[in-house]
């Protein structure tokens, strides 16, 4: 293990936290709220530590493959534990545990909240919570990649670790130029989106809010009914927006900057995401077309339950959790799919459960044919088989965190097992709100301090994608060498 | 600049590493998977797994905005269709790597033909810088600039050498021959020495002259200057029959050891006048009833980088031939270089400084091309020569008011037919040829020795 190289990576992450700090502060400034106090003293604190840690030599700039997990998975604990500190230090939230909760819910995009009433809340605490979203969404070593000078291709090893997906490519040849170009698309539509919710009349500060749940796929809110009260216009703009950031943003790429604009249209991920998204729409619509007035407001709702679910978002106009079985079962389901590979959302991501089907429809052909070899392809081309066995291995690794994670929080809480059950699925899957005591309309304030901890490492685990998390407590990776 | 590498073997790599390093956009495209993720791995580059050959690889490539694409896959017929396909889709220049002997004597067509902008050859590459330091035995390395007409070699301070103890600053003139001691090594350190520097015994130097003044030096600091008469080569692989056919055009006998007898036989179709024994050199007594210990210079052209360090190092314990071995894995250059293993020729390294000199020139087509670009001094320095045109900033001032980089040296200057060793008064003019030796890496221009 390289640590030093590890500590500078550290220290790069807290002097850009620092640097995020700030925004709440202008926030503080605007609305003239005493706790911008707190996050400016956390800004410089950070700033400091960061600084020291970054500039101290390394041994060895080289590192690999491990160490670049291991900086990641600490990476996103630092970042959270300091981001948390000033939700502490305000008084806005005064346990460290939910603190700490909301943060991690934060930059995972999980969106689960432990508040009882959102509206409480400081207009700074409100937008530092909803920023979080937007950093965590494309990830904040990215970021580091993008605007840091000049790196290694060593610095791979820390774009893999954090991006989401069975396979992590470069889109351009240079790392930084990859990184710039994922965040311009991604500033790029937040932008737009933004100012349509603007121009849509939404309050402005809760368009910016809206604007970075959505974007990273979060799905903080700033009222205490999530998205039901703004207007049917505003509700379809963030429905169009969390749909479309969940789409793989290779397909961006090609629409805006390459010249095979075709390519994009042709991926086969993106085709089977809509392909998903209009099978549950049409089907939950008729599902719960009884409850609604016109069956235009059914598909409304729908259209919005199913993109805020799929994308692993988490915003709700309608507590789905009152809906027909079928519809709530169903939601569940997608949950586990979740958006697609190299977007915004969580979840096993769509590209996995196609290569999980093809491989299915491989094994059933060997009964049948025991002789026969078929490759997996997606987009046309072979997969690497060392791709579908980490697929595989991937699916394996997830039901096993997945179980366990249940298994204990049945033992420490006294609940349904509803509500368990999908308070794992919701945080895993970087989603936000379940079913029963942890639906649209609750919270996850009832748990235990110990259940909230086990929740933590779901949500981390879920957005990280397992190993780098997991990676922590393997013995092996701590030794020195 | 753009750059897509076919290809990444051993040449592949380490032409990607070269280019990576000086920030070029690189895309690598190669059929085998955890090749490609070893090298995305080390460098900053992206890479593609597929044929490289394919017309919709090369598209994914980017090769409809590339300025260069290199093939150097192991296959020439595969290199070539590479550049043809890049040539018309993205009408960039092409460079391939082609190794059979068969094509290589028709290169003029198929160059014209396929429009390959440079043809390498590790190989005879090779080859000829084998057959260059045989005829020039005390050196350890010979490199050419101004086509020939200035010599860059590298040399050992031998024990009781008359320079040893002597002061830069009085070479030339105690030794009344016109050369420049442009790096010395000495223990870890490299260094571009001033006229106060002192040589000691053990130095290794390398120094700018012409052939003739190289001649002189090297014979009056106590180092032999005689061509061998004669070459003992391990291995009949193709390096060994490029550097036969060269050291026979020169009259020096050659012996070739090979152990497989099918290639033993082809070699003396092709070689008639060459020795072909058929033997496994591996065996001290065939090495010894061969005359190793009589012979003028010993050549290790193996596949297996072991053997021919440790055939090597046997030849340097038992005779006093000039001794050349062939090294191709590139790593454990440290412990190699502390091994007593003569020259050590790398055919691969070879080709990239080759294929990067290229690149470096087609960066500024309209400013001083670099011509030649060497490395030496194990990877360290860069020797590069720059033909200079009118609009350069460094003509018609003397070298003295120019504002140089620190650590480096203008080693020599030919114009027209004459070789200037230049000193503070000297001006560099239109049509010269300058050549620059830097610890720097990566200049394309003369205007780069500028601060």
């Amino acid at each position: 293990m390289n640590y030093s190289a590890i500590r500078k990576i550290l220290g790069n992450v807290l002097e850009f936290e620092a640097l995020f700090l700030l925004l709440p502060c202008i926030v503080a400034l605007i609305y003239r709220e005493h706790q911008g106090i707190w996050y400016l003293a956390c800004a410089a604190v950070c700033l400091v530590i960061g600084r020291i840690m970054a500039s101290l030599p390394a041994r060895r700039d080289v590192f690999y493959a491990r160490e670049g997990f291991v900086a990641v998975a600490l990476s996103w604990i630092v970042l959270s534990i300091f981001g948390a500190a000033p939700f502490v230090l305000c008084g806005d939230i005064p346990s460290f545990t939910d603190a700490l909760f909301e943060t991690i819910s934060g930059f995972t995009t999980t969106g689960s909240s432990i508040l009882v009433d959102v509206e409480a809340l400081s207009r700074t605490s409100l937008f530092w919570r909803s920023f979080t979203h937007w950093v965590g969404g494309m990830g904040v070593i990215v970021f580091i990649l993008a605007v840091m000078p000049k790196t290694g291709g060593y610095n791979m090893h820390l774009m893999r670790a954090e991006s989401p997906g069975p396979s992590v490519g470069k889109l351009v040849p240079k790392i930084r130029e990859t990184a710039m170009t994922l965040y311009m698309i991604y500033f790029g539509i937040t932008v737009v989106e933004l100012l349509l919710l603007i121009i849509a009349r939404m309050p402005v500060f809760d368009a910016f809010c809206i604007a970075f749940g959505s974007a990273g796929t979060g799905g903080f809110g700033v009222l205490a009914d999530s998205c039901a009260s703004y207007s049917l216009l505003c509700q379809g703009i963030i429905t169009v927006f969390i749909i479309l950031f969940g789409v793989n943003f290779n397909a961006y790429y090609f629409l805006l900057m390459s010249k095979d604009k075709k390519a994009a249209f042709q991926m086969t991920e993106v085709r089977a995401y809509f392909g998903i998204i209009a099978f549950c729409v049409i089907t939950i619509g008729i599902n719960i077309r009884g409850q609604y007035e016109n069956i235009f407001l059914a598909f409304h709702h729908a259209a919005f339950q199913v993109g805020s679910v799929i994308t692993t978002t988490g915003f709700a106009t309608q507590d789905f959790n009152l809906w027909p079985q079928y519809s709530r079962a169903l939601l569940v389901l997608i949950m586990f799919i979740g958006a697609c590979a190299g977007s915004t959302g969580g979840g096993m991501k769509v590209s996995r459960v196609l290569i999980l089907f093809k491989v299915i429809g491989r094994e059933i052909e060997r009964y049948i044919h025991p002789r026969s070899v078929r490759s997996i392809k997606m987009d046309g081309k072979a997969c690497d088989p060392e791709m579908v066995r980490g697929v595989c291995t991937y699916l394996g690794t997830y039901m096993m965190v997945f179980a366990l994670s249940v298994l204990s929080l049945t033992m420490i809480e006294s609940c349904d097992l509803e509500t368990i059950f999908t308070s794992v699925v919701a945080t895993f899957n970087n989603i936000g709100p379940g079913l029963n005591m942890v639906g649209p309309s609750a919270n996850f304030a009832f748990f235990s301090p110990v259940s909230k901890y086990i929740l933590m490492f779901d949500m981390l685990a879920g957005r990280l994608e397992l190993y780098p998390m997991l990676l922590l407590f393997a013995p092996g990776i701590w030794r020195k060498s | 600049m753009k750059i897509i590498v076919v290809g990444c073997g051993k040449v592949g790599a380490s032409i990607t590493a070269q280019l990576a390093g000086h920030g070029h956009d690189i895309a690598v495209i190669d059929h085998n998977s955890s090749v490609i993720e070893e090298i995305t791995n080390s460098y900053d580059v992206m890479g593609l797994v597929g044929n490289g050959a394919s017309y919709s690889m090369q598209k994914e490539a980017g090769v409809e905005e590339a300025d260069l694409l290199i093939a150097v896959t192991n296959s020439d017929e595969q290199n070539m269709l590479c550049c043809l396909v890049a040539r018309k889709a993205g009408g960039c220049s092409t460079i391939a790597r082609v190794r059979n002997p068969v094509y290589s004597s028709e290169i003029g067509f198929l160059k014209e033909e396929l429009g390959l902008s440079l043809v390498v050859n590790p190989e005879e590459a090779g080859a000829r810088e084998a057959a260059r330091l045989i005829r020039m035995p005390s050196a350890i390395q010979v490199e050419k600039f101004a086509k020939g007409h200035v010599h860059l070699i590298k040399a050992l301070i031998p024990s009781g050498s008359p320079i040893s103890g002597m002061a830069l600053s009085d070479i030339s003139r105690k030794l009344q021959a016109d050369v420049l001691i442009c790096t010395v090594e000495r223990g870890r350190d490299i260094e571009i020495p001033n006229g106060q520097y002192v040589l000691q015994e053990g130095d290794t130097i390398s120094i700018v002259a012409s052939p003739e003044n190289v001649r002189k030096f090297l014979v009056r600091i106590g180092l032999d200057y005689k061509p061998v008469k004669d070459t003992m080569i391990i291995g009949g692989g193709r390096i060994s029959y490029y550097l036969a056919k060269r050291l026979l055009q020169d009259g020096t006998r050659v012996k070739i050891i090979e152990k497989d007898l099918q290639r033993c036989e082809e070699l003396s179709e092709l070689l008639p006048t060459a020795t072909i024994i058929h033997a496994d050199a591996s065996s001290e007594d065939v090495l010894i009833e061969e005359g190793i210990e009589t012979c003028g210079s010993f050549v290790t052209l193996t596949g297996m980088d072991e053997e021919n360090i440790f055939l090597s190092l046997f030849a340097q314990s038992c005779s006093k031939a000039k001794v050349i071995t062939k090294v191709d894995k590139i790593a454990f250059d440290e412990v190699i270089r502390h091994f007593k293993l003569g020259s050590i020729l790398h055919p691969k390294k070879i080709i990239a400084d080759t294929i990067t000199r290229y690149v470096r020139a087609m960066q500024n087509s309209i400013g001083s091309n670099v011509e030649s670009l060497y490395h030496i001094m194990e990877d360290r320095v860069e020797a590069l020569e720059f033909s200079i045109h009118e609009d350069a900033p460094v003509v018609g001032i003397p070298l003295a008011d120019l504002k140089l980089k620190k650590n480096v040296l203008v080693a020599c200057i030919y114009r027209s037919g004459s070789i200037i060793i230049p000193n503070g008064q000297s001006v560099i003019e239109v049509g010269d040829s300058v050549i620059v030796v830097t610890k720097e890496q990566g200049f394309e221009d003369i205007r780069d020795i500028l601060l």
